[in-house]
């Protein structure tokens, strides 16, 4: 179990109170005190890290959030902000003493601008809720991150969230034009704007993937894009993992570009194949999904280069998406792989390393030799265009030696991701899941820098207090 | 997920169950995205993942209920649209009927409440009360708007009237037991489940449907000693009277198929056809467990029904546009998505999908009676999504959804009306 801070007594000792405060500050329906109604929000997409919070709100307005964010700072009370609650680094777990502010009431789209090509949402639409609120002119917002339909554009700007997509069109913080910000002091900035690059110091770039430490992002403005004229999708399947990891790394190398480059093992392509009936090649050990998109011809010139390489690995077989419908339901495994490697495991871990895409086969032998010494298995699904490795650890919540076993297995996989030339995290945050090997990726000095940032926004270091730096050493957590 | 039942606790066989279900879980919260509640209110726990969550540390600690988890577990329309959205498989329809179960044995309601859902329960099922029932409400129906205050329970008694129809159709000799032969040559024989509220509020459905199959070569036999599936109690909690009506179907359909044989149970109610098709397991630990399995087996939708026999249109095609309205009972209980469109297709009309298709009308069996601020809401919902197919009327396989989205705008009937008339059967009254 991960150690969190020590509780400050004197919060505990004045809970009661601190829940009447926010019930005066709140609407009756938005704060949570009862211990029964608290329990589910003990976790997130991370659920073998729980713990109860003191309380949890749930604001309808930015001037709901300040509100609380005022109330909170003046007493000194830690802060825990939440989307969906889907995060795979556990960047929602909370503490003992702290309020947890969910966002998810916040889920109104603003305004769209189909000329100039923005969108103006709460925090709280999920992220594929813009994608469906423009669709009908034939605009999305192109980061899809694997929740998409789940998580929410709040939680994916303080994650810097990615996904399959991102290979052509950039991450988060590529299609982030403004926001509006909440300082735990209460104050209400609006950065950025509705244009990208705005005049003056980056402040939007330092908030993306600020994992909820410098403030709340209660409105996101994003860039919304044309959709292609058309987009196809084809498996190639692999008689080896290393072999397709080499087919990848062929097909970036040739400077191609395809709009998503996916990567599956043997375990993944059954589990998703049971839940999305897409066709997947269930002799192959390892497949690619590959989307190109454009003009017809752009796709089939794509289409023909990326088969012409794939050729020279030996597939086992290639297969076109015959139509849309088959397109949406090879998407639909990929997306859903996560929770299907549910139906063959009861619990595991989701590892978020990134790597050089040559170091691919070998990264992924060494996965292979590691699953076999700690007697885990592991299933391989990933960004394999951006080398954003997702190995999933399978273990058993209800045998604490096999949940110990995978944790350590992570922390293995993810120094092996740095030892290559790679980091931590690809897109699913540090969290508390990954921030005790902070150490192996930056030196104290660089840390020490990162936490000089987070002190200049949060002096009491109250928002989200227990993620991204180790405990150990941190001075400015004063317990 | 990680759980924590004693050996002792797993000894049950629905713990044992429920823990199966739990353990399958991964808390990825792809559910809470495509859960109506959660839609509307915003809150994890009125989401599928924080209802499971809420069930499991009930369940873990054999703690009775309290007002707070009969709260969030009674705003759950059992619309199993998160079981439709779930990659890991969790078998969210068991977890929540053992819970409601669970809540109904060990939370004491307060009074008002307990006496509604007993009336409900007593009530609904039987045909003959529940239409002198109606007969009542109908009379008291101009006064819904004189009940006074907001107390939940004067909302719900509001509802109630308003859902009265104004005008009750009269008794149906078709719908009694017996059997309607097959016109021509005949090709099968199947029973039908004629239900319990359906039967006196709209018994146009099943003269349609005996109609249609009989024309199409079957027998239909009406059973003897058939009545109620149970979902109406079994949705409540109400573990016993649910058990007792299913039990009754299982033995009536037990004798027919040991008799003269049923190549079928037809169901035209979906919300109805999702129970029988679980009586198998409702009774895997009783000594019924077999007969309860060869009913759900032969547990057919009545659009599953059609198309084993070929359904074919006998009328020119009638130019009009439906916009089908997927029961979640069919679209998510039976996972019966396309075939129903494909039929109306089949019959000439042209077919339109609200947008938001996977989302409840907020029937939802008893629901649209117990919380109605929330049904009221996704019924606007609703309607606003059908009326923007600019369709000239909206099919729907279910009467619980019928009774919901009626009153309004556009003419709603059943499926199997429309496909009746364009067989040859007459036009269905509301067109």
């Amino acid at each position: 179990m991960i150690s969190l801070p020590e509780p400050k007594p004197e919060i505990l000792a004045r809970r009661a109170s601190i829940l009447a405060d926010l019930a005066r500050l709140l609407p009756a329906d938005a704060v949570i005190g009862e211990e029964i109604r608290l329990r589910p929000y003990e976790t997130d997409g991370l659920s073998a890290y729980r713990q109860m919070p003191l309380a949890v709100v749930l604001p309808r307005t930015t001037q709901e959030v300040a509100e609380v964010l005022r109330y909170c700072h003046a007493n000194e009370i830690r802060v825990v902000p939440r989307g969906a609650g889907t995060s795979l680094s556990g960047g929602a777990l909370p503490l003992a003493d702290a309020v947890v502010i969910g966002l998810m009431r916040m889920n109104r789209i603003r305004e769209i601008n189909f000329e100039d090509r923005y969108a103006v949402v709460e925090a709280g639409v999920t992220n594929i809720g813009i994608t469906k609120a423009v669709e009908g002119e034939g605009f999305f917002y192109a980061p899809d991150p694997s929740s998409q339909l789940a998580c929410m554009i709040g939680g994916n700007v303080m994650m810097n969230s990615g996904g399959a997509h991102c290979l052509k069109y950039g991450v988060t913080a590529n299609n982030l034009l403004g926001v509006t910000f909440v300082t735990i002091e209460g104050e209400v900035v609006e950065i950025g704007g509705t244009h990208l690059d705005a005049a003056g110091y980056d402040w939007l770039g330092l908030i993306t993937g600020s994992e909820g430490q410098l403030g709340l992002v209660t409105e996101v403005t994003v860039r919304i894009l044309r959709g292609p004229e058309g987009a196809r999708a084809m498996l190639a399947a692999f008689d080896s993992v290393e072999v397709a990891g080499q087919a990848v790394d062929a097909i970036i190398g040739a400077g191609v570009i395809p709009v998503a480059l996916e990567f599956m093992d043997k375990p993944c392509i059954h589990a998703c194949e049971a839940f999305a009936h897409a066709g997947y090649p269930l002799d192959a050990e390892a497949m690619l999904i590959i989307e190109v998109e454009g003009s017809q011809a752009e796709q089939d010139m794509l289409l023909g280069r990326i088969r012409d390489i794939c050729a020279q690995f030996k597939p086992i077989s290639m297969k076109l998406a015959e139509s849309a419908e088959q397109s949406l339901a090879i998407w639909k495994g990929r997306k859903g792989a996560f929770g299907a490697v549910g139906r063959i495991s009861p619990d595991y871990l989701c590892m978020d390393g990134t790597i050089p895409t040559g170091e691919l086969p070998f990264v992924l032998k060494r996965i292979g030799e590691m699953s076999t010494q700690y007697g885990l298995g592991v299933a391989n699904v990933f960004h394999a265009g951006d080398g954003n490795l997702h190995p999933l650890i399978m273990f058993d919540a209800n045998d604490p030696e096999s949940f110990r076993k995978a944790e350590a297995f992570g922390a293995d996989i993810l120094k092996l991701c740095v030892e290559v030339g790679g980091c931590l995290t690809g897109e699913h945050g540090v969290g508390v899941e990954k921030r005790d090997l902070m150490t192996v990726q930056f030196t104290a000095r660089e840390l020490d820098l990162q936490r000089d940032i987070k002190s200049a926004f949060d002096p009491g270091w109250l928002l989200n207090t227990a993620k991204v730096f180790p405990l150990e050493g941190n001075a400015r957590i004063t317990a | 997920m990680q759980t924590s039942f004693t050996a002792e606790q797993l000894r049950d066989p629905d713990t044992a169950e429920s823990n199966k279900i739990l353990r399958s879980c991964v808390h990825c919260g792809m559910c809470t995205a495509t859960c109506p509640t959660f839609l509307l209110l915003g809150d994890e726990l009125d989401s599928p993942r924080g209802r499971i969550y809420l069930i499991k540390d009930m369940l873990e600690n054999n703690r009775p209920a309290t007002e707070l988890e009969a709260r969030h577990v009674d705003r759950c329309l059992s619309c199993l649209s998160c079981m439709t959205t779930c990659p890991s498989g969790v078998h969210y329809m068991h977890l929540v009927d053992h819970a409601r179960r669970h809540i109904e044995e060990t939370y004491t309601r307060p009074f008002p409440e307990r006496m509604l859902r007993r009336v409900l329960g007593a009530v609904l099922p039987r045909p003959g009360l529940f239409r002198a029932a109606l007969t009542a409400a109908r009379l008291a129906r101009p006064l819904a708007g004189l009940v006074p205050g907001q107390s939940l329970t004067a909302q719900r008694l509001r509802a109630m009237l308003k859902l009265a129809p104004a005008s009750l159709p009269p008794k149906s000799a078709a719908q009694e037991a017996q059997v309607h032969r097959a016109e021509g040559p005949r090709r099968g024989r199947v029973g039908l489940l004629t239900g319990c509220a359906q039967k006196v509020l709209n018994p146009t459905i099943n003269e349609a449907t005996i109609r249609l199959l009989t024309r199409m070569g079957l027998d239909v036999v009406i059973t003897p000693g058939q009545g109620c599936c149970g979902a109406l109690t079994h949705h409540m909690g109400q573990h016993d009277p649910a058990m007792a009506a299913a039990r009754a179907n299982i033995a009536a359909w037990g004798a027919e198929m040991d008799g003269e044989g049923l190549d079928a149970i037809v169901v035209n109610t979906s919300g109805c056809g999702t129970t029988l098709k679980d009586y198998g397991f409702m009774f895997r630990t009783e000594p019924e467990a077999d007969a309860a399995a060869r009913v759900s087996a032969l547990a057919m939708d009545v659009t599953e029904v059609l198309a084993k026999f070929d359904y074919a249109p006998t009328r020119e095609a009638p130019g009009l546009t439906v916009a089908y309205h997927s029961a979640c009972s069919l679209q998510h209980g039976q996972k019966i998505t396309a075939l129903p469109k494909q039929l109306l297709a089949r019959a000439g009309f042209t077919v339109k999908e609200p947008a938001e298709g996977h989302i409840c009308c907020g029937s939802a069996g008893t629901y649209n009676l117990m919380q109605p601020a929330i049904a009221a809401q996704l019924r606007a919902r609703k309607l606003e999504n059908i009326q923007r197919t600019r369709a000239d009327l909206v099919a729907a396989g279910n009467i619980g959804c019928m009774t919901q989205l009626g009153g309004d705008a556009l003419p709603v009937v059943h499926t199997v009306e429309l496909l009746d008339w364009m067989a040859g059967g007459p036009k269905p009254a509301s067109l």
